[in-house]
């Protein structure tokens, strides 16, 4: 199965990136931005064909490497 | 006394580190990534660098090497170990210290002296020093120390927080805080305060023709703290 993933910054971490990606998009004429976070996107395919258990082991894999839970959140966006 | 430094693929900051060690009376040892056990160490240093090329977060990917699993036991049954840089980096994804480093706020690759203030002298690394103020040299594009609430609450009850950015003479105002780093820390320790994390390279300051001798005097004192 492939398992989609996305982690992204929790709300109260900064992101400098995010931030200058909002500037330069102000300056090419895109007025209307409140804010930018940036995140990461993860796709994994699994040597798994039940999506319940694919799911699981994606994420095991978040919590013990791919995210870190003192500044990220993931959530597993889709199974197929 | 015996100490250790690992090598990981990407690390750059090794040999200096252990031309430092050995420097100051240390038999040092080189130690790969990939190899299970350590070696009868009183030290054991991650140094700096740019393990596994930064990828996915500084210091994800070698948190996980082989030879951490006895690093980490090591560091639980008491042992030194000291992470600079991205050995700090290592430290805090291995969860030997709390917390993370972000990205500098202004993103900007740093590399220059600072001075850094030391916060706590009760443990093996500062104690016995008769100098508050230290002029070291950083290097990190990843040094913006960065934690919980919860967290911080307990590294401040625990008296954690082990060098502070500061002036010259020693002031921790937030205009000496070169990275955006947390309340200016630019190192911690561990609960036991056997597991020192910082980003300011005591490694770089041994020589008093090439930079400056700030360096010496920390490794001249650790060692005699455990001899």
């Amino acid at each position: 199965m492939k398992v989609s993933a996305i982690i992204t910054l929790k709300k109260d971490v900064l992101d400098p990136q995010g931030k200058v990606i909002h500037q330069t998009l102000d300056g090419m004429g895109f007025k209307d931005v409140n804010e930018v976070r940036q995140g990461k996107y993860f796709e994994i395919d699994v040597k798994e064909n039940d999506p319940q258990k694919a799911q699981k082991i994606v994420e095991e894999m978040c919590n013990k490497l791919l995210a870190n839970l003192v500044i990220e959140n993931y959530k597993i966006i889709e199974i197929q | 006394m015996k100490s250790a430094v690992i090598t990981f693929p990407g690390s750059n900051c090794d040999r200096d580190m252990h031309v430092a060690l050995n420097k100051f009376g240390f038999k040092n040892k080189m130690v790969w990534h990939n190899d299970n056990e350590l070696p009868k160490s009183d030290l054991v240093v991650l140094p700096g660098g740019f393990s596994y090329g930064d990828y996915l977060r500084c210091g994800s990917m070698a948190s996980k090497s082989k030879i951490m699993q006895s690093v980490i036991n090591f560091a639980k049954s008491g042992g030194l170990v000291m992470g600079i840089c991205n050995g700090f980096q290592i430290l805090v994804e291995s969860g030997l210290v709390p917390g993370i480093l972000l990205r500098n706020k202004y993103l900007e690759f740093i590399c220059k002296n600072v001075f850094v203030k030391i916060n706590n002298k009760d443990n093996p690394y500062f104690k016995n020093l008769d100098k508050e103020v230290f002029e070291l040299h950083i290097a990190h594009n990843e040094g913006n120390y960065f934690c919980t609430n919860d967290q911080l609450k307990e590294i401040v009850d625990n008296n954690q927080v082990a060098i502070y950015y500061c002036s010259d003479n020693g002031k921790t105002e937030e205009k000496f805080n070169p990275n955006g780093s947390l309340k200016n820390i630019a190192g911690i320790f561990n609960k036991e305060k056997n597991v020192l994390g910082m980003m300011p390279h005591p490694e770089r300051m041994i020589d008093k023709s090439l930079s400056g001798e700030d360096g010496s005097l920390f490794f001249k004192n650790l060692l005699n703290n455990i001899k």
